[in-house]
């Protein structure tokens, strides 16, 4: 039994706007799992319909072994949703939305305020419990807004961009609150446009674009098939008196800057001894993108996988 | 399913959204219960006092006597519906009615509680405007159960109606449309400061296709003894309302109208 599976999932929105296309999905218990794709790729409908925000317009829905449709309760109960959007009422205070929440899953309000004591405290809002949701900042409005999605302990967890529009101290702080709760059993999907962000913590991912899935594998695997990395090099010399190497392509950006390809069978030993024998000294260097937005920036340029091959460059 | 867990969930579910609505027009008492208390209380004074000693008694009772059962209902009237078509339309606009959408709660609970909150505020309303009334005339109960189970009866009508009009609503001039051009006209015309009998036939006959007066007129009678219908049949026309709008209100939350695309 799967966390979820979708079936052959389509949507076509008024107006004949096609969103989802045969879309087959399957994500296991206890998974990290992370679902990528450009603006309007068709995430959010996909959550939508899993979540019963969207209509679907054919296909199937299980959410560990129950149908959306045949057995919505059982499936809405193994589910919580941190939608992409702020959707608390901005008259409540953080405690009355957590407790609201409970109650529409028929949590006995002794067990509720047990909860919300547990997942304010950990998510850093314990102190805001009587706060009006409206005067909170950004980031604790998101956290809000994952204390709400697990005040039911949903064994399955839905995070549709949890972290956009937060600073990367709390980022960080909330991949860890995450990790923590994945390792305690819930699975999560999470979908980001920080690509760091999901290679940092998934373990297997799915891309989306144009309502189709064009990659559905292991992060690790798919970093593999990345065939060239890119690095950019602070160095101390004249880019314009620079040699050329026998087995690095290397393009200058500005005065003290390049940008170096390494491939897959080079390394970054062998880069730096042939830049030291010409005399290049180098101050810095980083990935110009990392690694998984650069695979994800070709498969969606390719229009898709027809697997790794695509991400060979 | 697991039926104890089910009906838990349903339950406590029931009783959350029923304390948050009521909660909600309870913490906005000046916006939602003194306004009607103030209007009634000038309805009272202009009508029933200054201008109802010139107009004599009305159906063997004095004007104020005879209006004031018509108000009180027309508060109920006005608070059902209001209360319902926005605050539902609210958690639609601000979108936290998905905070309900996404729970496993059943349609009709959602329903059930909304309209708890309508209810609750209708004949909170009401009981604000008879304790208003008593001071300007004497009411005595001619039959609490007719009185009661009207105006009980008639705040379940009136809620639906509101429910139906936020799930329709796009926008705030929506809800505010049917209020207007609708339920005020079909109250004033409902008999409220008249007995339909004082009007010529024609226009008699057109005002029993009004489902207000039936209501107006039921209450009257439940207080005062006097009405121009029958009592059996404003019941009938209450309940069969009360079905019809309860089942297109379960429909369209089924359908996801207004609230699922």
């Amino acid at each position: 039994m799967q966390a979820l599976s979708l079936r052959n999932l389509n949507k076509t929105y008024a107006g004949n706007v096609v969103a989802l296309r045969d879309v087959n999905l399957e994500v296991a218990p206890g998974e990290f799992f992370g679902l990528l794709g450009p603006n309007g790729a068709g995430k959010s409908t996909i959550i939508g319909i899993v979540s019963s925000l969207v209509r679907k317009s054919g296909g199937s829905v299980e959410v560990f072994g129950h149908d959306i449709d045949r057995e919505p309760w059982e499936a809405k109960t193994n589910l919580g949703l941190v939608p992409q959007e702020f959707n608390f009422n901005g008259f409540e205070t953080v405690q009355q939305i957590v407790l609201n929440q409970a109650g529409y899953y028929g949590i006995p309000r002794r067990e509720a305020n047990e909860h919300a004591r547990r997942y304010l405290r950990e998510l850093g809002l314990w102190g805001k419990r009587n706060a009006v949701s409206r005067t909170l900042s950004g980031g604790m409005k998101r956290r809000l807004m994952i204390a709400r999605a697990l005040i039911h302990e949903p064994r399955l967890l839905i995070l549709d961009e949890p972290t956009a529009g937060v600073d990367i101290e709390l980022r960080r702080s909330m991949w860890q609150f995450l990790r923590k709760i994945n390792g305690e059993g819930t699975t999560i999907i999470l979908t980001t446009h920080y690509l760091e962000e999901a290679e940092s913590l998934c373990r297997n991912i799915a891309i989306i674009d144009d309502g189709r899935i064009i990659e559905n594998t292991n992060v690790r695997e798919l970093l593999r098939s990345l065939k060239t990395q890119s690095f950019i090099l602070d160095i101390r010399n004249d880019v314009r008196d620079l040699p050329t190497l026998e087995d690095f392509h290397m393009v200058p950006l500005d005065d003290g800057t390049l940008e170096v390809e390494v491939n897959s069978d080079q390394s970054l030993s062998e880069l730096f001894r042939q830049l030291t024998d010409v005399g290049v000294e180098v101050v810095s260097m980083k990935n110009k993108a990392n690694r998984l937005e650069e695979l994800f920036v070709r498969l969606v340029e390719q229009g898709g996988s027809s697997g790794a091959a695509t991400v060979e460059s | 399913m697991q039926q104890p867990a089910y009906i838990r969930q349903t339950l406590v579910a029931l009783r959350t959204i029923a304390w948050k609505e009521t909660h909600r027009y309870l913490r906005i008492w000046m916006q939602t219960l003194l306004p009607p208390a103030m209007t009634m209380t000038l309805y009272f004074v202009i009508f029933g006092n200054l201008i109802g000693r010139r107009i004599g008694p009305m159906d063997g009772y004095s004007y104020m006597q005879f209006i004031a059962p018509g108000i009180i209902m027309m508060s109920v009237i006005t608070n059902s519906y209001s209360n319902v078509v926005s605050s539902f339309f609210g958690a639609k606009f601000q979108k936290h009615i998905e905070e309900i959408l996404v729970s496993p709660t059943p349609n009709y609970t959602i329903l059930l509680g909304y309209l708890s909150g309508g209810v609750g505020r209708g004949l909170l309303t009401g009981l604000i405007v008879t304790i208003i009334a008593t001071w300007f005339t004497d009411l005595r109960i001619h039959n609490l159960w007719i009185t009661i189970s009207v105006v009980f009866l008639t705040s379940v009508l009136f809620s639906l109606g509101g429910f139906i009009n936020a799930i329709f609503a796009r926008k705030f001039d929506d809800i505010s449309i049917v209020p207007t051009f609708v339920l005020t006209p079909l109250t004033y015309l409902g008999g409220v400061f008249y007995s339909i009998k004082l009007l010529p036939e024609s226009w008699y006959h057109v005002s029993l296709a009004n489902p207000i007066l039936y209501m107006v007129n039921a209450f009257r009678y439940g207080i005062l003894g006097a009405s121009d219908i029958s009592i059996g049949q404003a019941y009938l026309i209450i309940c069969l309302f009360i079905a019809a709008l309860g089942t297109f209100s379960l429909f369209l939350l089924k359908r996801g109208v207004g609230l699922r695309t």
